[in-house]
């Protein structure tokens, strides 16, 4: 039968090109005011004829492509998004105001620094604020996102052995880390070592200490650690590490648990890198921007990356030269963009509402943790900081439902997935991480679907498997996707 | 606060089924010696009215803003359509998350296939990916992928004429690797010194990387350069920083590129202080296993239904870790959604006609400056919409006179060397009005 | 599913001695740890002198990736090209058409310290 209209509300939209037609545009240009030349006078015969493929099509066609695609994705402001370790929280809405201030907006970056006050000001807030909650002498906003903060941290610390002679050739990382760890120290030029983590998913001081020794340049932890669980013997770590002239890098992906509770600084830490788009509310956008910027302790100050804002009097300015940096790891000076929305978030929120944001963080995640508890297998019991993470171990032996099929069906129960099979130290881990954002309600609707889907995974284990029934899409084939990879679309 | 949702009764109710007395006793796994006792010293907080008012001053305190600009050099001002912000601003859009639940991101996975689509056409290569940070890490990122394909080969030419941000970038990325870097001079049409190149390259040599347009603005030879570099089995990397230049000028792909990559902040993003743009990353299939970042294909799902997954994911750090293809994660995506609705507006016909705009601008900026005494255009090779012009003073003084008048007269070179200290790169776009270029010439005039 | 014939390692390969070429594929066990298999990556090449404990090969699967070492030292001598179209092959038929790679080995005793089928099925038990 042909459908008549789009189908309901799960409207169906093609591939941009496929609405393509010779006549339709969207573009709106004036004519030009200044006299025409040919451009073969300038480029001879490099003048391209046109670029094959590029879409034709009227601006309603646009509005109602993205607008329809968009109806197809969840986002934060759709509901709740426990994905442990990505920190989604709530984007306020001022923070997308300020930074679409046209002085902003329409500055360019190598204007000269007179003209500029207000974007280095800004920069110079941030920066001290950053440093005032991790407790550090310097700062760097340049590092576009976390693992480009990792990745300037390490090298960081490299050029600071070097110049004492030797920049070593390891780096030590958890079983537990994240997947950037290891690259970017790689990047950085180390090898990596990976460290097991103890009986109790932590760091066992022993084993840093058996590990270290004068080839070590640096351990990569992160604290909280990913199971959530604040690593309580940070300190001996740290002095194990500095005894043998190593420097701890802090993955800071989890600093949303620690704002006026603890600071890196005051724990040993060298230095760390914060995600702006975690812990300072800036969006993900479907996948970036982020902002990664690092703060460090003063031996490691003068090796970050250049320029950095110096401020004499009421007069900001940027600094260039400086001997010992490691040089550049982006252009400009970060995704200034981000900067901006993060510093509106600190300064809407205080020293006091951010202490509050990491209270109620806790808070929240222990609350998951109590009602969760009785229902799925908790591998490590330590104490919960922001997050959780069950595992499928029940589910799985009686009835051989998985971590994926239950995170497919929270999706029927209109949440979007924990984060799913990470850590690494946790088989079948479900890592569940609220923010401060959610309120009573959404965390009992969460877990009451959670429990609802450990007893349909009893009663009627395929629905579970089947999940999700309720998307526009089903599960998909990513094997064909992977065999036989369609990267872009062509003509038929 | 009013971005916390509980009221004192639901925390009351939350530490009770968690059974716990207070919130502090969620925080006893701090040990007490390492606990923060004290209060952040951190402005107090602000109310959104006053917040408003703190930006405002800021932003006010830019006063580029309310100059006419002349700049380019690696960010570029271009019209952006009211769309784009007005569809980004969407919640679905720029609150969602990575893609990795395909069933419930079929929107942003559906946008980034049609960017990856979209960057092949434009740069003429097979396939490309969801974007990285900007141009200068896409740059390095390629330098680092040539050396991963040519295991055996350790020496990189690099343009002296590629943007100094990139090449400082690219400086910081390789400095872990045993690579001996060759840096190329230019010549006297302010490109990049063919026979030179020719000379630097051997069969040690993993890649030539040039700039088309380069920072001086002059549009290199790319066939020439395709040719030499692949008769020594090496690669060419072609990166840019003002693509809007690929609507008008033949793509590096069609002269030969094996990688394209760049800045793609022209794509319907304001220049915002330099960031957030977007890298973009374009290459030819067979080296499709060694990019960086994020790539998305097409499938079916389990009804037949067409669909998009993230596709070729063990090259990326998440699963093959120390071993993968680059450190990234997070990438641009927002501002790779607002390049895909700009690609989309303009289309076929209207990349041309934007790109066309440039060039006019630039040639009628550069006509009337050739009528100048005293002012000098050295290169004269094709350009797009910036080139050098020379001045008899060192530009920075020149430049500070034109500020005066309330005008940004294009980027110091000097900043950059001392060859350069009385040039000037100016950059005209379909924002530049003719009013405002015959101000510009005649306070030039005066000055020079 | 563990074939008598052939000899296997801890890394599970498995080898087939022919002559003084020993042929090399990942096991049952492996494959089907790995789930579907989508590309077969990074092959030595022939020509290519390898110690035992080399990687000479990736394995991938959708989400997952996994390293071939060579069991044996000596130096390739050919690949299996069927598979950089048909990386399936080695789900389908572990032992045949899926092999990987032929290796002329340098020294046969080598062979002794791999484990036989018991051995190997012996050895996935005790560590499951």
């Amino acid at each position: 039968m042909r459908k008549l209209g789009e189908t309901g509300l799960k409207i169906s939209e093609p591939v941009i090109f496929e609405r393509s037609r010779p006549g339709r545009f969207a573009y709106s240009f004036p004519k030009a005011d200044v006299p025409e030349i040919d451009p073969s006078e300038v480029l001879g015969d490099l003048v391209r004829d046109e670029v094959p493929g590029m879409p034709e099509v009227s601006e309603n066609f646009i509005i109602r492509h993205f607008v329809r695609l968009s109806s197809w994705n969840y986002g934060i402001d759709t509901g709740m998004f426990p994905l442990g370790s990505c920190t989604m929280k709530y984007n306020p809405k001022i923070n997308e105001a300020v930074a679409r201030n046209n002085g902003f907006l329409a500055s360019h970056p190598l204007a000269p620094e007179h003209l500029v006050q207000g974007n280095l000001e800004l920069l110079w807030r941030l920066a001290e604020a950053l440093k005032e909650i991790t407790g550090m002498a310097g700062c760097s906003l340049q590092p576009a996102a976390g693992a480009q903060g990792e990745f300037t941290g390490i090298r960081m610390i490299r050029a600071c052995l070097e110049k004492k002679g030797d920049p070593r050739q390891v780096v030590l990382i958890p079983d537990s880390a994240h997947g950037t760890n290891p690259a970017s120290a790689v990047l950085s030029g180390y090898k990596v070592k990976e460290i097991k983590s103890g009986p109790d998913g932590c760091l066992d001081p022993k084993a840093v200490e058996e590990a270290m020794d004068e080839t070590v340049a640096a351990i990569m932890l992160t604290n909280p650690n990913t199971l959530g669980i604040f690593e309580d013997k940070i300190k001996e770590i740290c002095d194990i590490v500095h005894a043998k002239g190593g420097m701890v890098y802090m993955d800071g992906a989890n600093l949303n648990a620690l704002m006026g509770k603890s600071r890196p600084g005051d724990f040993g830490v060298d230095v760390l890198h914060m995600n702006l788009h975690k812990t300072f509310s800036t969006p993900h956008g479907g996948g970036g921007p982020g902002a990664g910027p690092i703060s460090c302790v003063a031996e490691l100050e003068p090796f970050m990356p250049t320029p950095v804002i110096a401020k004499d009097g009421d007069v900001f300015r940027l600094e260039f030269n400086r001997a010992d940096s490691i040089g550049r790891v982006k252009g400009h000076f970060g995704n200034f963009g981000v900067l901006v929305r993060a510093l509106a978030y600190i300064l809407a929120m205080g020293p006091d509402g951010l202490e509050r944001v990491t209270e109620l963080a806790v808070l929240n995640a222990n609350y998951i943790r109590a009602r969760l508890k009785d229902t799925f297998h908790l591998r490590y019991t330590g104490s919960t900081m922001h997050e959780v993470v069950f595992d499928d171990k029940i589910q799985k032996e009686e009835t051989g439902i998985t971590t994926m099929d239950i995170a497919k069906r929270l999706i029927d129960y209109g949440f979007h997935p924990m984060t799913v099979y990470f850590p690494l130290i946790v088989p079948g881990a479900m890592m569940i991480e609220p923010t401060e954002s959610e309120s009573k309600e959404s965390l009992d609707a969460f877990c009451d679907a959670m429990v609802a889907i450990s007893h349909e995974a009893e009663k009627s284990p395929e629905v579970v498997k089947e999940a999700p029934h309720l998307s526009r899409i089903q599960r998909l084939d990513e094997v064909a996707a992977n065999r036989n990879p369609v990267l872009k679309w062509q003509p038929e | 606060m009013r971005y916390f949702a509980n009221a004192p009764a639901d925390e009351k109710a939350m530490l009770e089924t968690i059974g716990a007395k207070s919130i502090d006793e969620l925080f006893a796994s701090i040990p007490k010696e390492i606990r923060f006792n004290g209060k952040m010293n951190l402005d107090p907080a602000l109310s959104e009215m006053e917040l408003v008012q703190f930006f405002n001053e800021l932003a006010n305190k830019n006063t580029y803003t309310n100059m006419t600009s002349f700049l380019g050099g690696g960010m570029y001002h271009h019209f952006v359509p009211s769309h784009v912000d007005q569809l980004v601003l969407r919640s679905e859009i720029y609150t969602a998350y990575t893609p990795y639940q395909a069933e419930i991101a079929q929107g942003t996975l559906q946008t980034i296939f049609e960017f990856q689509s979209m960057i092949t056409m434009l740069t003429g290569m097979d396939v490309a990916n969801a974007s990285l940070y900007d141009g200068a890490t896409a740059c390095s990122e390629a330098v680092l992928m040539a050396d991963r394909v040519q295991k055996k080969r350790s020496k990189v030419i690099i343009s002296g004429l590629i943007n100094p941000q990139f090449r400082e970038v690219c400086d910081t990325y390789m400095s872990h690797l045993d690579l001996q870097v060759v840096t190329i001079p230019q010549d006297s049409s302010g490109r990049t010194d063919l026979a030179a190149t020719v000379e630097a390259i051997d069969d040690n040599t993993s890649c030539v990387l040039i700039q088309s347009p380069n920072f001086l603005g002059s549009i290199e030879d790319v066939a020439a350069f395709a040719g030499v570099t692949h008769k020594k089995g090496a690669m060419l990397i072609v990166s840019m920083t003002e693509p809007i230049n690929m609507g008008l000028v033949k793509s590096p792909g069609e002269l030969g590129a094996d990688i394209v990559c760049g800045e793609g902040q022209s794509f319907g993003i304001p220049a915002s202080y330099g960031g957030p743009g977007l890298g973009f990353f374009a290459t030819r299939d067979k080296f499709v296993r060694q990019m960086p970042g994020r790539l998305v294909g097409k499938t079916k799902d389990v009804n037949g239904k067409d669909g998009f997954v993230l596709a070729l994911a063990t090259r990326e750090q998440h699963i093959r870790r120390e071993k993968a293809t680059s450190n990234i994660c997070t990438n641009q995506g927002l501002f790779m959604t607002m390049a895909t609705i700009y690609l989309e507006t303009v289309g076929k016909v209207g990349i041309k006609k934007v790109a066309e705009l440039n060039l006019q601008k630039a040639a009628y900026l550069r006509q009337k400056i050739t009528s100048i005494k005293g002012v000098e255009i050295p290169y004269q090779s094709p350009y797009f919409n910036e080139f050098v012009i020379r001045v008899r003073k060192p530009a920075a003084s020149v430049l500070a006179e034109l500020e005066k008048k309330d005008i940004v007269g294009g980027l110091d070179l000097g900043r950059f060397s001392d060859d350069w200290k009385n040039d000037i790169l100016v950059c005209a776009t379909e924002l530049t009005s003719k009013a405002d270029i015959d101000r510009f010439v005649t306070e030039l005039e005066v000055l020079a | 599913m563990y074939p008598d014939d052939l000899r296997y390692s801890e890394d599970h390969e498995w080898v087939r001695l022919e002559g003084d070429v020993a042929t090399i594929g990942i096991t049952h066990h492996a494959q089907e740890a790995l789930g579907e298999i989508v590309f077969v990556g990074d092959l030595a090449e022939s020509g290519d002198e390898v110690e035992k404990g080399d990687s000479v090969g990736s394995i991938e699967s959708v989400k997952a990736v996994s390293d071939v070492f060579s069991p044996l030292t000596g130096e390739i001598v050919e690949g299996n090209e069927n598979l950089d179209d048909s990386p399936e092959l080695i789900n389908s038929d572990p032992y045949g058409d899926g092999w990987i790679l032929k290796v002329k080995l340098s020294d046969k005793s080598e062979l002794e310290e791999l484990m036989d089928s018991a051995a190997y099925q012996e050895f996935l038990k005790e560590n499951d």
